[in-house]
C-alpha cells in the first residue's frame, strides 16, 4: 500500500481548532470527520471551508480530522491549508509493507 | 498622514494565538503588531504565517494600525512572509534586524515587486524599522532615509544591549545611547520614534515612569507585550493640565499673529517661534488622542 502522508495544525485552545489531515490516494473523495461545539448550527458550513481550502491545494483524496474549539472561519481555513501543506511536503510515494 | 497617526502604544499579538488575533483591536492600542518573528517558534512559523494571512483578510481591526512584524530577509522564512502578507496590505510591516540602508532597500523592492503583481498600489504598505545591533545603531540615519516607505524608527532592547554586551537593569541607563540615537535619527529622517518593550508585566508604576521618561525623552509611543499595559502608557503619553494649557495659549497666539501676518510672536515674553509651535501642536494631538480636549477641532 501507499504510505499516507499525514499533517497536524492547531490546537486545542479555546478558538482554535486541531486539524488533522490524512492524504490517501486509495481513498474515494474526502472525508471529514468533525468534532465541535457548533456542530448543529454551522456543522455544513464549516465542512464545507475545509473542502474549499483542500480543492485550492488540489487535495482530493483523504480523510481530515477536525476537534474544533469554536474557531472562526478564517482560523479553521488556516489550520486547515497548514495540516494539507505540511502532509504534502512529506515524501511522495514510498512503499510500505502491509 | 500614514507617518503622523498616533502611535502611542504597540501591542504584540503572538501570530500563533487564533484568539488574540481575533480580538487584537478590542484592547485599544494605537497600533497592532501581529507577530511572525520572536514570539513564533520555528516549528510554527508556517502556521503563523497562514494565520496571520487570513487574519488580515477577514477579522475588521477597527481603529487601530495594522502592521505585521515580519521574519528578516536573512532567514529562511522572510521571503515567504513577505509573499503572503504584503498582498494584504496592513498599514505597515515591521522589519526586525535592520543593519544597514541596504536591508531596507532590498525589503523595500521586494516590497514593490509583490505590491505590483498583486494589485496594490505600489509604496502603500509602510516600514517601520527596528535596530537590534550595534551595527544597526550606527546605521540609524541611513536606515531611516533608505526608503520613503519608513514612517518610525524601532530598536530592540534585549537583542541590542546582548549586542553591545550591556547588562539590562530596571533603570534602563544602558539604554540611553540608543535611545538618543533613534530620536536624533527619526528627527532628521522626519519619521517617528517608537520606544522598545518594558518586560515586566506586574510592575506598572515602573512601566509609568519609563513610558513618561522616553516621553519627555522625544519618543512617540512604545510597544506593549500585553492588554494591562496600554492604559498606563497612554496615561503617560497624555499630557499635564499644565502642558495642554501652555500648548492651547501657544496656539491662540501663533493664529492670533498669523491673521495679523506677524513674523515674531510673544508669549509671556518669551518668543514663540516653529519649534515651540510644532511642540503645542504635538501635545495638543496627544491630549485630543487621550480625550482630554471634549469639543475641540
Amino acid at each position: 500500500m501507499l504510505l499516507e502522508r499525514t499533517g497536524v495544525a492547531g490546537s486545542l485552545e479555546s478558538c482554535d481548532a486541531l486539524v488533522m489531515v490524512i492524504l490517501s490516494p486509495d481513498r474515494e473523495g474526502v472525508e471529514i470527520e468533525l468534532e465541535s461545539p457548533s456542530i448543529a448550527s454551522f456543522g455544513e458550513e464549516m465542512k464545507r471551508a475545509v473542502m474549499e481550502t483542500l480543492e485550492s491545494l488540489d487535495v482530493q483524496h483523504g480523510y481530515v480530522k477536525v476537534q474544533d474549539r469554536g474557531s472562526l472561519d478564517c482560523t479553521l481555513r488556516a489550520r486547515t491549508e497548514t495540516a494539507a501543506r505540511r502532509a504534502l511536503a512529506v515524501p511522495d510515494g514510498e512503499k510500505v509493507e502491509e | 498622514m500614514k507617518a503622523k497617526r498616533l502611535r502611542r502604544t504597540s501591542l504584540y499579538i503572538p501570530g500563533t494565538n487564533p484568539g488574540m488575533l481575533a480580538n487584537a483591536s478590542v484592547y485599544g492600542a494605537d497600533s497592532i503588531i501581529l507577530d511572525l518573528e520572536d514570539g513564533v517558534p520555528v516549528p510554527e512559523k508556517d502556521a503563523a504565517r497562514i494565520l496571520v494571512r487570513n487574519a488580515l483578510k477577514s477579522v475588521p481591526y477597527r481603529g487601530a494600525e495594522v502592521t505585521v512584524r515580519v521574519n528578516a530577509l536573512s532567514t529562511p522564512f522572510g521571503r515567504d512572509d513577505f509573499r503572503e502578507i504584503i498582498p494584504l496590505a496592513p498599514d505597515a510591516i515591521r522589519l526586525p534586524k535592520c543593519e544597514s540602508a541596504d536591508d531596507v532597500r532590498e525589503a523595500d523592492a521586494l516590497m514593490t515587486e509583490i505590491e505590483l503583481n498583486s494589485g496594490v498600489e505600489a509604496g502603500t504598505v509602510g516600514i517601520i524599522a527596528i535596530t537590534e545591533s550595534a551595527r544597526g545603531g550606527r546605521n540609524l540615519s541611513e536606515i531611516a532615509a533608505a526608503s520613503p516607505r519608513v514612517i518610525a524608527l524601532n530598536y530592540g532592547a534585549e537583542d541590542y544591549t546582548a549586542d553591545i554586551g550591556a547588562v539590562r537593569t530596571k533603570e534602563g541607563r544602558e539604554l540611553d545611547d540608543i535611545r538618543a540615537k533613534v530620536i536624533v535619527a527619526a528627527r532628521i529622517a522626519g519619521v517617528q520614534a517608537l520606544d522598545s518593550v518594558f518586560g515586566d508585566v506586574n510592575d506598572m508604576e515602573g512601566l509609568y515612569a519609563e513610558a513618561l521618561r522616553v516621553r519627555l525623552l522625544g519618543f512617540d509611543g512604545k510597544s506593549v507585550i500585553h492588554p494591562r499595559q496600554i492604559p498606563v502608557v497612554h496615561r503617560a503619553f497624555t499630557p499635564s493640565e499644565q502642558e495642554i494649557g501652555f500648548a492651547r495659549r501657544v496656539m491662540a497666539a501663533f493664529r492670533e499673529a498669523s491673521s495679523r501676518g506677524a513674523g515674531v510672536i510673544a508669549l509671556d515674553g518669551r518668543m514663540i517661534d516653529a519649534p515651540v509651535v510644532a511642540r503645542a501642536e504635538k501635545i495638543l494631538a496627544l491630549a485630543e488622542a487621550a480625550g482630554c480636549l471634549p469639543g475641540e477641532r
